[in-house]
């Protein structure tokens, strides 16, 4: 209840005018909803009963009853349509000032952050959180309008008959605790309710994702049982929020009536006994009647009060997230490729075991009991089995304008290393130098203009060609050409039909694999970085073209220090050294040659296909001979 | 009486009159992917309730419930004008304390009756709600996989997920809340009209005419209202598109530091969002201003009617009064049911947009029941002048004339052969693959396998023996073990292990944090690239398939980690059939058969050694393949 409150007056704080106009709307509806009893009490008094008594009409006092009637209605049409306005502009306000709010925060926050949360939870969290968190301004303004309204008829209930007024509203205390017992039973229900529904939107999200592996493995009716328990699980957790709502609807319902009943018992002896007139009576039970709209207002005010605590809880945590990476002030400018290098270097990935919004305790745990709405809160230092590899203590130098390869087997660390040179993460332990300088040292704007990584897998927006390679800054056309030339997408491009203008849909969906990593390739080259990070950039680009593109590299003799994460030998061929990876630490550094002479482990691994070949060739000996024999 | 009743509660929420009314669901639309309907909403309403038949287990039990509940409301109008009229002597009789008494023990006793049946119907309501749609999820899920991935790529991801999570979702608020709200409403108006009529035929007419201008008017608003609404599901849509690309794109957003950027798009999409949510709102709210004033001219109109009626001695002043208590129980429900229709449109487009991605036939269907059984042994297959060519917007696979991506295919395998598929980018090799796994149907010609055709099999039995392993070894969140075990779910551990050993794998397995036991991540995030198509190499392994397609699937592990398993595939190829697409030339070199795609064709056939001194296409992709591998630099 108490967070209930705040949430209320975060709404408020939030969008001051709308709910001035909509609170100020309220109050004049009330108001009017009052004048309207008081009018129809003098209908009744004053037209209906003694009209009706002599058999006479008073034109005027007739006309005068239909204008008090039509003026109040008029006035309270104004206050309704006010209020409403009030309350929808408060709530999008709100609603567009936290998505806002929160997007900025997943901009800023670091990518181990983003690693920790399921895609489908920082969507739900933008989206449907934000929007269950305000839905709370809806009835807001008329709920406070509707407390004026209380006031006022309680006062003047109490100025009409006190004794009848303090029966009336015994019924209050009955409201406020069957109020109570149902938020307190409701905030759970909700809770593990949405939980559940979370739960539903990522199988579905992981199912129809894998789409291709469910078909090829025919596991379609393996997958609808998996989801179908999400879903039953869904179905009974929203059949109990129904049945508490069941519950409680009637009883708020029917405990206002009760209340005018006994008011008009009690009422019918005050008029025996010459305390009341029969149209004090009427306006009496009018006015009660309006007692009872507030208190139900109220109630779908409170009912809506676990879903907004629950959706802000949500909203709030990523709103003080922790762990933004501070960024320093130094410039990174400088002629040419930068000298870089790792100190004794260490990171862990997190665990991928994700504390998910509501861990299993959290949903077992009993009514009221404070929930651990995420969960996901910093997660404890992680149990060593716990973590994922990573790299455990790198050093290296690279001189400026150089070009390293990375080179390892399969998890070796050579995706961390990347990631920690244009620091997307920040290291555990030990110090990533750019030029000299600690690289948190390098201003945010300086670390993006000199440094560039391009990814494995090429994320494209959806967007145009030339925006994705652009992306959004300022370069001539000659020089987007000139970057998709090198990296051989120009030809590409150039048979789409609106060319660089092309618009390549959600995340370059009619793009093949190396067509994506090829403009993703150009986005890099275009901005002319000091330091390049290739990631195995070129996989899926067929061989021939691959060649083309590292060929066209090593000969445009890029101002850049380039770092390649490479398997195959030609991209291993174009850097001036080699820094050989095992098990997250640098075995061997040297010159391909040199390594290839010295290093076994290495010879094993880059030399594998050679190998074979050799083997083959010796085991066909009648066959012709090999194209050529490799060492 | 009950016309203008009728006519508010069928046509209001229909508005099916427009240009939009109704279309042949079934003919999708140029815009492709899962057609839109364009039904109105009072078709999807019925459309949809005929499809849960759950919805209507004891829905007359329901509507007798809602019939009493809602008669409670006219219990205390009723008990005030009968206290005024027989107990409080306004007559000039007296004040009669023991009518007035019983007349409360009635009204009290019919209060907690309604309120009974009130909480008996919520609670009714929502357990056959959430059960139908429960139901109605799993079944759209299932269909949708059920689906061609031809189908499924013309959706965005997002949207086919929303079919089946926030379009339901939205259902099941409209059904709990203002489903409720609307049998309620119409339960109230019934009665409040009935009870008007009772006390008196004349007021109720009048209070009718006057509202004759409230429809019109409400009909207005509805089409605006429409409208409106489904501008801001547009926009909904626009915010969550880019909001996804920030999540996703996040280490590029930051890579490149165009944060600045990307929170300007975001913004303006969220901005756009509320201008139309404002919009749509402004419009509700005047028109519910509407609906006050008319409430105002039917209580003045009776006022002055009664008044006349009286004098005339037609009516009491209590059954005028108790008019004009009844006149808000009919008008309320009136403005809650156009409310609740308003409200409604964002759950009736979602329950249509579901139902529109039931009516898509699947296109590459299991021949199920009737379909044939691959015989047991090592499968061979054989392409008979097999064309392909991508469907346009509302083509199916057989009359597709999208340009041929696949021409004059006639290739026969022989059972347990080693095949290699090769050829650039954009040559066919993938759509070659996805057709002999029935991924696709082709446009032209027949692919068999053992000499049945492919499109009679039936799925239990294709999937089972023929196993394709994607590029991407898309994997779920869950252990190694899990993801492994799908390939055959009553695996023991022991086996698990043993196929990784098999595989000559083991070594990676130890290294891992907790063995096959390692969680995965979403979408196997927590394992590199080249990892991951570990773990689906061995999925595929342990499946023990007699037809093994590999599609590029070791493209991202190392030289000497994919002639590992290069060796251990093929020792495990005897007594099966494998195809093998890799851009990697090693593959092609052990292989039995190569085939070289080039533009759609396949140009070149036979083994390494016989293909290299053909030259050709061959020859340059080789050259070019050993340049990378092999140059000393």
């Amino acid at each position: 209840m108490r967070r209930g409150l705040r949430v209320i007056g975060i709404a408020l704080r939030g969008a001051p005018g709308p709910f001035a106009i909509g609170i100020g709307s309220a109050a004049l509806f009330a108001g009017m909803t009052v004048a309207s009893a008081f009018v129809l009490g003098w209908v009744t008094d004053e037209v209906l009963l003694p009209m009706m008594a002599t058999g006479e009409i008073d034109r005027d006092v007739l006309l005068l009853a239909v204008a008090l009637i039509l003026g109040v209605a008029v006035l309270k049409a104004v206050g309704v349509v006010g209020r409403r306005l009030g309350a929808y502009f408060a709530q999008f306000q709100l609603q567009a000032r936290y998505r806002r709010d929160v997007t900025r925060r997943y901009l800023a926050l670091p990518i181990s952050w983003h690693r920790r949360h399921p895609t489908g939870e920082l969507l739900s969290n933008a989206n449907a959180d934000v929007e269950s968190a305000f839905f709370v301004a809806a009835p807001l303004p008329m709920a406070m309008g509707a407390s004026l309204l209380l006031v006022i008829t309680g006062g003047l209930l109490i100025v009409t008959d006190p004794g009848l007024a303090a029966i009336g509203f015994s019924i209050g205390p009955l409201l406020g605790f069957a109020n109570w017992f149902y938020q307190r039973r409701m905030r759970h229900a909700a809770t593990v309710a949405q939980q559940a529904r979370a739960d539903v939107s990522e199988v579905a999200h992981e199912s129809f994702d894998s789409a291709l592996v469910v078909k090829t493995m025919g596991r379609e009716e393996a997958e609808t049982q998996r989801f179908r328990a999400t879903t039953e699980d869904l179905r009974d957790k929203m059949i109990r929020v129904g049945r508490l709502r069941a519950f409680f609807d009637p009883v708020i319902e029917a405990l206002p009536n009760i209340g005018i009943l006994l008011v008009l018992l009690v009422g019918a002896f005050r008029v025996r006994d010459g305390f009341l007139t029969p149209g004090d009576l009427v306006q009496f039970a009018l006015l009660f009647r309006l007692v009872a709209l507030p208190i139900r207002v109220f109630g779908w005010l409170l009912g809506e009060l676990p879903r907004a605590v629950v959706g802000w809880d949500r909203v709030s945590r990523v709103l003080n997230a922790t762990g933004d990476m501070v960024h320093g002030r130094a410039s990174g400018d400088g002629a040419g490729g930068a000298a870089i290098g790792m100190r004794d270097v260490g990171f862990h990935h997190p665990s991928s075991e994700r504390g998910d919004l509501a861990g299993p305790d959290a949903r077992t745990t009993p009514t009221g009991a404070p929930q651990p709405m995420d969960g996901a809160p910093e997660r404890g230092p992680d149990a060593p089995e716990d973590r994922t590899r990573g790299i455990d203590s790198v050093s290296f130098d690279v001189d400026a304008g150089r070009t390293i390869a990375l080179v390892g087997a399969t998890g070796s660390g050579k995706s961390t290393i990347a990631s920690l040179l244009v620091r997307l993460y920040d290291p555990d332990h030990g110090h990533v130098v750019f030029d000299g300088a600690a690289v948190p040292d390098l201003a945010r704007d300086q670390l993006a203009r000199h440094v560039a990584i391009v990814f494995q897998e090429a994320f494209l927006f959806d967007d145009s060609v030339r925006d994705n390679i652009t992306l959004g800054d300022d370069f001539s056309d000659a020089e987007v050409e000139a970057a998709a030339t090198l990296a051989r997408a120009h030809g590409f491009v150039s048979e789409l039909p609106h060319g660089y203008d092309t618009q390549i849909g959600e995340r370059g969906a009619t793009l093949s694999g190396g067509q994506r990593q090829r403009l993703a390739l150009a986005r890099a080259l275009i901005r002319r970085p000091r330091l390049l990070v290739l990631d195995d950039a070129t996989s899926a680009v067929d061989p021939s073209v691959e060649s083309e593109i590292l060929r066209g590299l090593a000969e445009a003799d890029l101002p850049a220090t380039v770092v390649v994460v490479a398997y195959r030998r030609g991209s291993i061929a174009l850097a001036d050294e080699v820094v050989f990876l095992q098990d997250g630490a640098v075995a061997a550094r040297g010159s391909h040659d040199e390594l290839l002479a010295t290093v076994p482990a290495y010879a094993s691994l880059v030399t594998a296909y050679e190998q074979q070949r050799a083997e083959d060739a010796a085991a066909a000996a009648h066959a012709q001979p090999p194209a050529e024999v490799p060492e | 009486m009950s016309t203008a009743t009728s006519t508010t509660m069928a046509d209001g929420p229909d508005g099916s009159e427009g240009p939009e009314g109704t279309s042949e669901p079934d003919l999708p639309r140029p815009t492709g992917g899962v057609p839109d309907s364009g039904d109105g909403a009072w078709r999807t309403l019925v459309r949809g309730i005929s499809l849960s038949p759950e919805l209507r287990v004891g829905l007359a039990w329901t509507v007798v419930l809602a019939l009493v509940a809602t008669a409670g409301r006219a219990i205390v109008p009723v008990a005030i004008q009968q206290t005024i009229d027989g107990g409080l002597g306004t007559n000039g009789a007296g004040v009669d304390l023991v009518a007035v008494s019983r007349i409360v023990a009635f009204a009290a006793v019919a209060v907690l009756i309604t309120a009974l049946a009130s909480g008996w119907m919520n609670y009714r309501l929502a357990a056959v709600v959430e059960t139908a749609l429960s139901n109605l999820r799993v079944r759209a899920f299932r269909h949708i996989h059920d689906l061609s991935m031809l189908h499924q790529a013309t959706q965005q991801r997002g949207s086919l997920v929303s079919r089946v999570t926030s379009d339901i979702d939205e259902i099941s608020r409209f059904m709990g809340w203002a489903g409720l709200n609307l049998i309620t409403a119409v339960g109230q108006l019934t009665i409040a009209t009935l009870v008007m009529a009772l006390y008196s035929w004349q007021l109720t007419l009048i209070v009718l005419v006057v509202f004759v201008p409230f429809v019109l008017v409400a009909r207005w608003f509805q089409k605006r209202l429409t409208v409106a609404y489904r501008l801001v599901r547009e926009k909904v849509g626009d915010m969550l598109g880019i909001l996804a690309e920030t999540v996703v794109g996040a280490p590029v957003v930051r890579a490149y530091g165009i944060e600045h950027r990307t929170q300007t798009r975001l913004d303006g999409r969220i901005e756009d969002h509320r201008r139309s949510a404002v919009r749509a709102g402004t419009l509700s709210s005047l028109f519910s201003g509407s609906g006050e004033l008319f409430g105002a001219i039917a209580t003045a109109a009776a006022v002055v009617a009664g008044v006349w009626l009286g004098v005339g001695g037609e009516v009491t002043a209590g059954t005028v009064l108790a008019f004009l208590f009844l006149i808000t129980l009919f008008v309320d429900p009136v403005l809650i049911a156009s409310e609740v229709i308003n409200e409604g449109q964002t759950a009736i487009a979602g329950w249509r947009r579901v139902l529109d991605v039931l009516d898509l036939e699947p296109d590459v269907a299991d021949p199920g029941e009737d379909g044939l059984e691959l015989p047991p042994g090592p499968i061979g297959f054989r392409f008979a002048d097999v064309a392909f060519r991508y469907p346009r917007a509302g083509e199916t696979a057989r009359n597709a004339s999208g340009p041929f991506v696949l021409t004059g295919v006639n290739e026969t395998i022989e059972p347990q052969t080693r095949v290699a598929v090769v050829g650039e980018t954009g040559s066919g090799k993938t759509t070659f693959a996805k057709l002999l796994t029935r991924l696709m149907d082709p446009t032209e010609g027949q692919v068999l396998i053992d000499e049945l055709p492919l499109d009679r099999l039936r799925f239990a039995s294709l999937r089972r023996r023929v196993v394709m392993v994607p590029q991407d070894g898309a994997l779920f969140d869950g252990t190694i073990a899990d993801n492994v075990r799908m390939g055959r779910p009553a695996a023991t551990d022991q086996q698990l292990e043993l196929a990784f050993l098999e595989l000559g794998l083991s070594d990676w397995v130890e290294e891992l944090p907790r063995q096959l036991a390692t969680r995965t991540g979403e979408r196997g995030g927590s394992l590199s690239a080249g990892e991951r198509q570990l773990v689906a190499l061995a999925r595929a392994y342990v499946a023990n398939p007699d037809l093994l397609v590999l599609d590029e699937a070791t493209s991202a592990v190392d030289p000497a980690t994919e002639l590992r398993l290069q060796r251990a595939l093929a020792g495990l190829a005897s007594g099966r059939t494998t195809v093998t697409i890799a851009h990697r030339l090693s593959t092609a070199e052990t292989a039995d058969e190569v085939l070289v795609f080039d533009r759609g064709r396949v140009v070149q056939r036979g083994n390494h050694h016989q293909l290299l001194e053909e030259g050709g296409v061959y020859g340059a992709l080789h050259a070019s393949w050993v340049r990378g591998v092999g140059d000393q630099g």
